[in-house]
């Protein structure tokens, strides 16, 4: 069988029960909740007698049992219906691919910067590990990976956009500026520098020490030492040989980040006030909406596990071994 | 003793340790350097740092020590970040062991449950736990295991599958030794130590979670928390920004240490390998 089907096929086969582990665990969590939407809805419109409670529940289906509930959300997801968002009286799904562009220009910019910068940083710093230039690089990054992105954002915009006026401090463009087209593109990117930045600061560090690590690992590596033997020029070397090799456990790294980053996502757009899936999430947990709730959770597993596949995929055209064989996992 | 003597000889190791046993110390002594509430009003509202020699750090917008919430943040965040991550390797060593000792079904239905985990987003968990339970600094810490129980895991599963083929394990099994105790007293000794070297990373990735759940304001209301001094100072950032920047600067000294630390811890079990290594890699890098 051809080596992308086989791996896609096996990504699939044990994503697939574990996706339907989160629905059915994220459910149960969310029953636990004292209260429910209607509840809510009631609290948020000055609250109702027994007969309106009533006859809401049942037109959300809230008047059957757990088990009646589980498969009729299983069902209607089957139909790619998320359910409705009782905060914002609309179909989750339609929330959700609203917000979503949002944060994936968000962190799709800044894991790009920051895997280019890192990685290259991380070469470096590599090149020569226990160099003044490895430990100044390996301290900083250090340092900067244990800087919370809430903290540094707010830094950032006390800097740039309070003190020195540059940036905006929030939004994801100008309200009602009548922009369009490239004009509107460029506003919106204006307002992306200080998050984007933010982000890009943090995760460049983890992409450094995940390359460095894995440089320092492959210089010790038997055909390293055999290359050096031969003769070949410390440039080849570095970025033919030692760099290639410590760039895989790199791209591992992307896709482990990537749930990393859509939970980080929602303190980033809660500082910098952008309409993305972190900040719905946060409006969810405030409106307590549990089916926003439950669809933002969903989603996010389904991204995750697709970052994962495409990670597989690029890893099998970097290394031939990957996925040659039926049995290896 | 001899690791804590190694420890300290790596610069890492020695910052690393220094930097957490005063945290550990400031978050112990809370009570006595600062007594009574931290929550309590202390001063005028707003005074600035270094201006007051009974504030030190000054005051925030409703007039309470920044100082005292400091001193006291500790002790919420490193509680909470160990505890966390305690939770979390025993949980994940629980789980790994049986699901690599027992094999064939059970090693696969615990270890989709182990994906499921894995690829939901911990803080989006953490944050849906949290809002379902209602905060309390029980919950905080349960709402970060939860998130991080799955890495140490897949690690232990993998130390186990590797293990249960060696020959000790086998005469273990031939003197009779009943499966649990083998799995207990041969196995899990033996699948600690990878699983401990990242339980630094654990508890910084606790604190870090902890600090941003305050900062949204679902941390536990009735403990002062570093996450939350800094979002209670970004009502007033333009005018007084050190209500923001210096619980952030306790937070990253904090996580800063740990990691330190941890490098250190495998600085000096690397150590422990003929000095040869050291020796062929010194060469190995040009």
């Amino acid at each position: 069988m051809n080596r992308s089907l086989r791996l896609i096929r096996r990504r699939l086969l044990t994503s697939i029960p574990a996706l339907l582990i989160v629905i059915i665990l994220t459910f149960l969590l969310l029953e636990t909740a004292p209260g429910d939407a209607v509840d809510a809805y009631l609290l948020s419109i000055g609250g109702g007698d027994a007969g309106v409670a009533a006859s809401l529940r049942q037109a959300y289906g809230l008047d059957q049992s757990l088990t009646a509930r589980l498969w009729l959300y299983l069902t209607a997801l089957a139909r790619l219906d998320l359910g409705w968002s009782t905060a914002f009286e609309r179909p989750v799904i339609d929330l959700i691919a609203e917000r979503l562009p949002n944060t994936l220009a968000l962190m799709g910019s800044a894991t790009a910067l920051s895997f280019a910068l890192g990685s290259t940083l991380g070469i470096i710093a590599g090149a020569k590990p226990e160099s003044i230039k490895d430990i100044m690089l390996s301290t900083i990054s250090l340092i900067l990976y244990a800087i919370p992105s809430f903290w540094l954002g707010l830094l950032l915009s006390l800097l740039f956009a309070v003190q020195l006026r540059w940036l905006p401090t929030s939004g994801i463009e100008t309200i009602a500026s009548g922009k369009t087209g490239l004009y509107r593109l460029m506003d919106i990117a204006r307002h992306l520098i200080l998050p984007v930045g933010a982000l890009t600061l943090i995760y460049t560090a983890l992409f450094l020490r995940v390359m460095r690590a894995g440089m320092v690992e492959a210089w010790k590596l038997d055909f390293v030492l055999f290359a050096r033997a031969k003769g070949l020029s410390r440039t080849r070397l570095l970025l033919r040989h030692v760099a290639r090799n410590a760039a895989l456990p790199l791209i591992t790294m992307l896709g482990l980040q990537a749930a990393a980053m859509l939970g980080g996502s929602v303190v980033i757009e809660s500082i910098f006030a952008i309409p993305g899936f972190g900040r719905l999430a946060q409006e969810a947990v405030t409106g307590r909406d549990a089916p926003l709730l439950m669809g933002i959770i969903l989603v996010s597993a389904v991204l995750v596990v697709t970052v994962n596949l495409l990670v597989d995929l690029v890893q099998a055209a970097f290394d031939p071994r990957i996925g040659a064989s039926e049995a290896s996992s | 003793m001899n690791l804590i003597h190694k420890l300290m000889k790596t610069p890492e190791g020695a910052v690393g340790f220094i930097i957490l046993a005063i945290m550990i110390g400031i978050a112990i002594m809370a009570s006595t350097i600062s007594p009574g509430d931290p929550l309590r009003i202390a001063g005028r509202a707003l005074v600035a740092p270094f201006t007051d020699p009974a504030l030190p750090l000054g005051t925030d917008r409703l007039g309470r020590d920044v100082a005292a919430g400091i001193v006291h943040g500790a002790r919420t965040s490193l509680l909470v970040g160990a505890a966390a991550a305690l939770a979390a390797i025993v949980l994940g060593l629980l789980v790994g062991l049986v699901a690599g000792f027992c094999s064939g079904i059970v090693d696969e239905v615990l270890m989709r449950v182990v994906d499921a985990f894995q690829i939901v987003p911990g803080f989006l968990l953490a944050l849906a736990f949290v809002s379902v339970m209602g905060a309390s600094l029980p919950v905080v810490v349960l709402a970060i295991t939860l998130g991080a129980w799955a890495d140490p895991a897949r690690l232990t599963r993998a130390q186990v599958l590797s293990l249960r083929e060696r020959d000790y394990v086998a005469a273990a099994k031939v003197i009779g030794m009943h499966p649990a105790e083998i799995a207990v007293r041969q196995i899990l000794p033996q699948a600690l130590p990878p699983v401990l070297a990242i339980s630094a990373t654990l508890v910084a990735a606790a604190i870090l979670t902890e600090a941003a759940l305050s900062f949204l304001g679902l941390g536990d209301p009735n403990s002062v928390t570093w996450g939350s001094m800094i979002a209670e100072g970004r009502n007033v950032l333009r005018s007084s920004p050190w209500l923001s920047i210096l619980p952030g600067l306790a937070l990253i000294i904090t996580v800063v240490g740990v990691y330190l630390l941890s490098e250190g811890l495998a600085k000096a079990l690397a150590g422990d390998g003929p000095a040869m290594q050291g020796k062929l890699r010194n060469g190995a890098a040009p």
